[in-house]
This record gives structure tokens, C-alpha cells and sequence, in this order.
């Protein structure tokens, strides 16, 4: 009976379904104003080429979760700029301090974002910039400590402009 | 023609992390866009940037497509003496600015 269906279920797929449906249509909508003829996407990063990106910077070493923060606002409107801050907890001494922080995201179509160097005349550990979003999706920052260790951080963010837009807007 | 906006105290006391920021003019095309007629644009973006004290290397940055048009960046630095920072950004088809800004240290 559709009575002891639980609500979550009722109410929570139409709803991603209309979502989906309404960015779809602005998607071809808008694609159909600007570009008569949208060429396929562009191959797009994966949480496996992230991976493999990450690894690429830290080799075997193991990540451990702390001492980052990432600041990224939760919910964006705007994909093309977005305003992303990365802090480290650390002294930044000449003994011990943070040498890099890089920058990853699972859907872009690249899975580096940056990577920025940093040493111990920086006297605090923290960098902004901005950034663009493709999608929804996960950005993971991993600071490079001067003791070798690797530390992270990770946020989930909503993107609600941008992915259809990038393909077709100059 | 390229423009970058640089903001660094122009006084500073010995010790103090004093807070850089940059900002330059650039379109940061990624390579995955098309244009009006359907064809993708070539990648055309910055990839380096770096801020030297005294000559010294303080602050550097490697840049992908992902960075926003016009690539902004905020850093610290500790003011040791006074001098000249300078900011270089290169990047595709030899793309090549310089800024410097001066800081008297007390």
C-alpha cells in the first residue's frame, strides 16, 4: 500500500526528478539560444583521476585528515567564480612549517584546481583565491608539511550555475 | 593591455605578517569552451605565479584551467626589511606581466 511507503521516498524522488528536470530544460534551452549545435561535453575528472591526481603529489605517503580548513561557501550560485580560502594549522617556523597546498575537485573537467608554495616567510598559513566549479562535487585541499607528512581537508559544495554553461558560454 | 592591481602595506613594522593581495586581468580560457560558432577555444591561461622579497621567493602558484577569470590571490608575508616585492605572472602563448610594489619597514 502506497500508505506505508516512508515519506523520505514519497515526496523526496519526484522532487530530484523535477529538479532535474527543470536544469535539463534550461540546459537545452539555453544551448539551443546561444549554440545551435552543442558539441558532446567535455571528458570530465572523475573521483578516480582525483585520486590518481592526488597521488601523483603525495606518492605513498599517507593523508591524514586535520589541521586544513577549507572555506568554501556550501551552496553556490555561481560556478565560474567562487571564492575558495585554505588555512593550515602550524607555526610556520623554519623547522616547522607548510611547503604546499594543493587543490582538487572530483568533476571539472581537469582534477587539479592549484597548487600553491608556500615556506616559512609566509608567517601564517593561509591562502585565497577563487575558483571555478563545473558541478556539484567534492574539493579535497592537501597541505605538504615540511616534516613530509600530508594533512587534508574536504567540502562538499552545491553548484547550481554552471555546468551547462561552460560548454556554451564564451 | 594586461592590468593587475597589487595591495601591500606601503609601512610595515619588523615581524609583522603583513597580508598580500594580487589581482590581474586575464580571461583564464580553459580549453573547453566553444565559441558562437561551435568550435572549442584553445586553452589560454596562466600557470605561474610568483611574488619574490627582495628577490627572495615567497609566495608561488601553480595555476590550472579551474582558476576564475582575472586569477586572485591573497598570502602573507613576515616584513623582514624594507624593499621591493614583485609579482610575476606567465602563462600560455607567452603570456608575461610583471608588478612591484614597495614596503618601508620600521
Amino acid at each position: 500500500m502506497t500508505g506505508e511507503v516512508p515519506m523520505s521516498e514519497q515526496s523526496g524522488m519526484p522532487q530530484a526528478t523535477r529538479r532535474q528536470f527543470l536544469v535539463d530544460a534550461a540546459c537545452v534551452a539555453g544551448g539551443l539560444v546561444l549554440v545551435p549545435v552543442v558539441a558532446a561535453g567535455p571528458a570530465r575528472a572523475t573521483p578516480a583521476t582525483m585520486r590518481t591526481a592526488m597521488k601523483n603529489v603525495v606518492g605513498e605517503a599517507t593523508v591524514r585528515k586535520g589541521k586544513v580548513t577549507i572555506d568554501l561557501p556550501p551552496l553556490i550560485e555561481n560556478g565560474n567564480t567562487v571564492s575558495l580560502t585554505v588555512a593550515v594549522d602550524s607555526p610556520m617556523t623554519a623547522a616547522d612549517h607548510v611547503k604546499a597546498v594543493h587543490v582538487f575537485n572530483e568533476k571539472n573537467p581537469q582534477p587539479n584546481v592549484v597548487s600553491i608554495h608556500l615556506g616559512p616567510r609566509a608567517g601564517k598559513a593561509s591562502v585565497a583565491t577563487r575558483i571555478r566549479l563545473a558541478d556539484s562535487q567534492k574539493v579535497v585541499a592537501i597541505a605538504e608539511m615540511s616534516d613530509g607528512s600530508f594533512w587534508s581537508d574536504e567540502a562538499e559544495v552545491v553548484v547550481t550555475l554552471a555546468a551547462c554553461l561552460e560548454g556554451s558560454v564564451p | 593591455m594586461t592590468r593587475a592591481l597589487i595591495n601591500v602595506p606601503p609601512k610595515a613594522k619588523r615581524g609583522e605578517v603583513i597580508e598580500i593581495k594580487t589581482l590581474i586581468s586575464h580571461e583564464m580560457e580553459p580549453g573547453y569552451r566553444a565559441d558562437s560558432t561551435g568550435v572549442l577555444k584553445p586553452r589560454d591561461i596562466i600557470t605561474d605565479f610568483v611574488c619574490k622579497y627582495n628577490g627572495e621567493e615567497i609566495f608561488r602558484a601553480e595555476l590550472f584551467p579551474a582558476i576564475a577569470a582575472n586569477p586572485f590571490f591573497v598570502f602573507s608575508t613576515v616584513a623582514t626589511e624594507s624593499g621591493k616585492l614583485t609579482f610575476e605572472w606567465t602563462g600560455d602563448n607567452g603570456f608575461s606581466a610583471t608588478e612591484s610594489a614597495d614596503i618601508t619597514v620600521e
